[in-house]
């Protein structure tokens, strides 16, 4: 037993790990495995003398990883959907310039810039949320399929939704600021507390949506496109829409500081923006929309093209806006929905039950609830408010911040706790 | 106990050192950040910060509440198991013992998935009872839900540990109390479950440590009021300096130390050696017919619920479709095809740094177990608390702070960086696998009882020899159980390894599955890679009861000793 130890020991050694590797392109990335191996395959047909490496990590391990590693051994590329995943590498001065992309690619998607201004990473795809949903699940459960994110406030939704947290999941950041954005700050956030009020689940990975819709735990799931297109494509009983409050937005890819071999980097980088490159993302089972417009004359029929007018994204995406008031946002999302689920579920059956008991009539018991429901925590005009933006946005090791944003957590916490605590108290007496 | 030897305090100091290179450094490393100002000085701000925060109050009372009654719930289903299949004839004993460790080899998310697509909202279950009665039963909802899939995960914590030491007692205690008239219930509660309670409250205290500090199932079940996903959701989202959420992996540590410190006061006030052993095992008792149709009827149910996730996921890895259906419509072998074509590498790295990191511990965790239990050597509790101190240590913090320490250090002779190596993957795995396998030591050598290493030192062995032919031995079940736990578990480790993967040929099974299990067409060959692993691991599992079974001591009339 000790000489097979030692054999397989001395092959592990020989076998691999410890040869020497040249010309190798290290990209880190948060895609699955479906589209990062057709483009493994691709690239190391067209430059023979490359070696493509994958590592797949999710965004944050992702961000870790290239942190902690030494200039001179980083990884080469960064590439995953959330934009500001690549703020972060470029504030740690972690991304290097790259050049010219090609010109094909627009400028501007709706209003969207789909390069960074800065030019440290560039938009490689194009992505929006939608509605994705199971078609066995609302045949049995006889629910109408849904066009609008307005659509699923209705109390016939209760219990059906599933949606991720937008400080899990970045393009869910993007949705609900495009809500918030497309609707206006409180009629979006009546919005989405109502959406989630009728959520059976707030996932915490995003992928738990589309998961969760294909396998039937959910019936209806907001989602990013290529999870429902490829979930369909792959012959899922699902379908999949665009609302027309939507934002289309870019994932994007980078070339890391100090990382071995830049030029291969680089090599990579135009390889994934060419003509090739951008073709592979209509595989069936990556149905990812291309940056590149020419690409969609070889796209499939009822393709969707953000360049040609099969989306309509209504908003105009304000992204100084976005960033502005982002931790403000995630944080108020989590303190009212993700960690308040059960009651803000609770509180809700409430309101459903009165109205049917009610069958109609005014109650301004019943009205009451509801306003202590869906009114966000905080009102428009100290969302914009610079001290609490400031606050928020500090520095994490600032103990005095810390503390001084913990106690601002704390008072929405226990606001929004007793406001469900009321609305069922006021919603269960309603007459 | 009155023995120190030189090279015994210099076995120890080696260890200490080890101890403090691979662990204390790097956690030191990434959690003075929950002491930092933000100016270099130190300060308590973040503490009082965290017990502010009611959310942070209410995480804590849920952790709490989801980890004992866990306990309660694994207790319910291991003990039944482990006193019918030891101390009772008993057909297939070893399929059982086997099979009762399986659920472990599953990593936690993919279990719980599993689990999803039978009992959730519209899992196999509720669909038929839908269909048949009209309701559903939210066995996957909430915090219970998250007792239900942890008790299913981590009882064998409890089995092992307790099959061991059920093994291990003295049989003329029970004959005994037989000879006086004693049996069944009153036989078992008022001897062999105190005779072996050390091995129980070992696996108990695993289980409550390991439920306290869990994070994947929490999060597969969206249930995020618990204080590991708190410290999880923190770190990820607010960013890798966020105090807070250092501050509640510090409080898990501190958590889990106490509990281990408590489990250990507790044993430690009785004496539970035993002299005689080995040769003198008791024989099997026999069960009439009547109990024995229950106690089959018992393990049937009970194997047949902490089994389901395997079931699970085996359709699911022959399945084309499975959507909103009791059962998957279209079944396919290509996903074990394409599993085969691309990763049969990652199943070898699995075994290479699974075996050879839990090799390490159980070699470490019986020298410490000794050095504790048998010497006088001042401070020896420091290695045994410092250890516990990794059980605590979540995989994305080790992860980081090996990361962090190593960065730039190379292996000599030109073996490259050594965060880019495959030994990295066996130093993190054996760092945070060694509780697993001290725990089982230290119960195994609780039993011994010292007369017999006095009595083999008397007639002149030396004292390296009475470890090598005494001691070492009649620990030998508990060794094997630490080897199997830290194995298995390690096998299916994902938070560290994510992190410390820099080349998906260095990649071992867990992140292969986890990669898979991120695309909708991946759900088949993930769950494929999953079944692998399972087999492969009871494969070795039951093989290395049988390897037990063959060199014990056999007592003619006896079966296989687990």
């Amino acid at each position: 037993m000790k000489r097979a130890l030692a054999r397989a020991v001395a092959l592990a050694f020989a076998v691999g790990p410890f040869a020497a590797l040249a010309d190798t392109i290290t990209v880190v990335t948060s895609f699955p495995k479906e589209l990062t191996a057709a483009y493994k395959k691709a690239f190391e047909a067209k430059y023979p003398g490359d070696k493509l490496e994958i590592l797949n990590k999710n965004t944050a391990a992702g961000i870790a990883y290239v942190r902690e590693q030494p200039a001179g051994s980083r990884p080469e590329i960064f590439w995953a959907s959330a934009p500001d995943a690549f703020e972060v590498l470029s504030s740690s001065k972690l991304l290097a310039k790259i050049g010219p992309g090609n010109p094909a690619i627009p400028a501007k998607v709706g209003n969207y810039p789909v390069n960074d201004p800065e030019g440290f990473y560039r938009g490689q795809a194009l992505a929006g949320y939608g509605l994705m949903w199971n078609t066995r699940y609302l045949k049995a459960n006889n629910l109408p399929e849904p066009k609008e994110w307005a659509d699923l406030v209705k109390p016939v939704y209760f219990g059906h939704l599933a949606i991720s947290s937008p400080s899990r999941s970045g393009t869910t950041h993007l949705t609900v600021e495009t809500i918030l954005q497309g609707e206006g700050w409180n009629k979006g956030w009546e919005q989405m507390t109502a959406i989630c009020g009728n959520s059976a689940a707030i996932t915490e990975r995003s992928f738990g949506v589309p998961d969760g819709v294909s396998n039937g735990q959910f019936g209806i799931g907001l989602v990013i496109d290529f999870f429902g297109l490829a979930a369909k494509n792959s012959g899922m009983p699902v379908e999949f829409v665009y609302p027309s409050v939507t934002a289309i937005v870019p994932a994007n890819i980078a070339l890391v500081d100090g990382a071995k071999s830049p030029e291969g980097g680089k090599r990579f980088i135009e390889f994934t923006l060419s003509e090739e490159g951008q073709t592979l993302l209509l595989d069936k089972k990556i149905s990812r929309l291309p940056v590149l417009p020419s690409i969609y004359a070889k796209a499939p029929a009822g393709y969707p093209n953000p360049f040609g007018g099969t989306i309509q994204a209504k908003v105009n995406f304000n992204s100084n806006l976005s960033e502005s008031r982002y931790y403000v946002v995630l944080a108020m999302f989590d303190q009212m929905i993700t960690f308040r689920h059960k009651e803000l579920v609770a509180a809700t059956k409430a309101i459903l039950e009165a109205e049917k008991r009610l069958g109609g009539r005014k109650s301004p018991a019943l009205d009451e609830a509801r306003k202590l429901v869906l009114t966000p925590v905080v009102d428009e005009k100290q969302a914009a408010d610079p001290k609490l933006l400031a606050l928020f946005k500090a520095k994490k090791t600032d103990a005095e911040a810390s503390k001084a944003k913990a106690k601002v957590e704390e008072e929405w916490a226990a606001k929004v706790k007793a406001n469900y605590a009321k609305a069922m108290e006021l919603a269960s007496g309603a007459k | 106990m009155t023995r120190a030897s030189p090279a015994l305090a210099a076995v120890a100091l080696a260890i200490g050192l080890l101890l403090v290179v691979f662990l204390v450094v790097p956690v030191t490393a990434v959690v003075y950040t929950a002491f930092a100002d933000g100016q270099g000085g130190f300060t308590l701000a973040h503490f009082a910060a965290f017990a502010e925060i009611s959310l942070m109050r209410e995480s804590f009372a849920n952790s709490l509440y989801v980890a004992g009654f866990t306990v309660v719930f694994a207790t319910i289903v291991a003990v039944p198991l482990a006193y019918l299949t030891v101390r009772f004839q008993f057909r297939g004993a070893v399929l059982i013992q086997t099979l009762g460790v399986l659920p472990l080899v599953m990593p936690a998310f993919v279990g719980a998935s599993a689990m999803q697509l039978l009992f959730g909202r519209s899992g196999s279950l509720n669909l038929i009872l839908k269909d048949a009665f009209g309701f559903t039963l939210p066995l996957m909802e909430g915090l219970n839900g998250v007792i239900f899939v942890e008790t299913l995960h981590y009882f064998p914590f409890i089995l092992l540990n307790l099959s061991a030491a059920l093994a291990n007692i003295d049989s003329s205690m029970e004959e005994s109390a037989q000879n006086l008239g004693s049996s069944g219930w009153r036989l078992f509660s008022r001897i062999v479950f105190p005779l072996a309670l050390p091995g129980y409250v070992a696996g108990a205290s695993l289980v409550f440590i390991k439920v306290f500090d869990d994070l994947g199932t929490p999060l597969v079940l969206n249930v995020t009021n618990m204080l590991a996903p708190q410290a999880y959701l923190r770190v990820t989202s607010i960013g890798i300096e966020d105090p807070v959420g250092y501050v509640i992996c510090v409080i898990l540590v501190l958590f889990s130390i106490a509990a281990m410190a408590g489990s250990w006061w507790f044993v430690k006030r009785r004496d539970y050696a035993v002299v005689s052993r080995g040769g003198a095992m008791a024989p099997r008792r026999k069960l009439t017919a009547w109990q024995t149709f229950l106690a089959y009827g018992w393990i049937g149910a009970v194997l047949l619920l902490v089994l389901s996730p395997h079931l699970g996921i085996l359709l699911l890895s022959f399945s084309k479709v499975w959507s909103f259906t009791v059962f998957p419509e279209q079944f396919t072998t290509a996903h074990y095809a394409t599993v085969f074509e691309d990763s049969t590498r990652m199943i070898w790295n699995t075994f290479l740094y699974c075996g050879l990191a839990a090799f390490v511990d159980v070699i470490i965790g019986t020298a410490i177990a000794y050095i504790v239990l048998r010497t006088t050597l001042p401070g020896r509790q420091i290695l045994d608390h410092l250890v516990t101190v990794a059980l605590a240590m979540p995989g994305v913090v080790l992860g980081i702070g090996y990361l962090r320490t190593f960065k730039g250090i190379e292996i000599p002779f030109g073996g490259g960086a050594l965060t880019a190596s495959w030994l990295i993957f066996v130093i993190a795995y054996a760092v945070r696998r060694l509780p697993y396998a001290l725990r089982s030591c230290v119960a195994a050598l609780q039993q011994v009882h010292p007369s017999l290493e006095e009595a083999a030192e008397n007639l002149g062995a030396s004292r390296w020899r009475v470890i090598r032919r005494v001691v070492v031995p009649l620990m030998a079940g508990g060794i094997l159980a630490g080897f199997v736990t830290s194995f298995i578990t390690a096998a299916v480790e994902i938070s560290e390894t994510i992190l410390l993967t820099s080349r998906e040929s260095l990649a071992p099974m867990s992140y292969g599955i986890y990669l898979y299990m991120q695309s909708i067409a991946g759900r088949g060959p993930g769950a494929a890679l999953g079944v692998i692993a399972v087999v492969l691991v009871a494969v070795g599992t039951y093989l290395s009861h049988r390897f037990v079974a063959a060199n014990a001591p056999q007592n003619q009339s006896t079966g296989a000793k687990p």
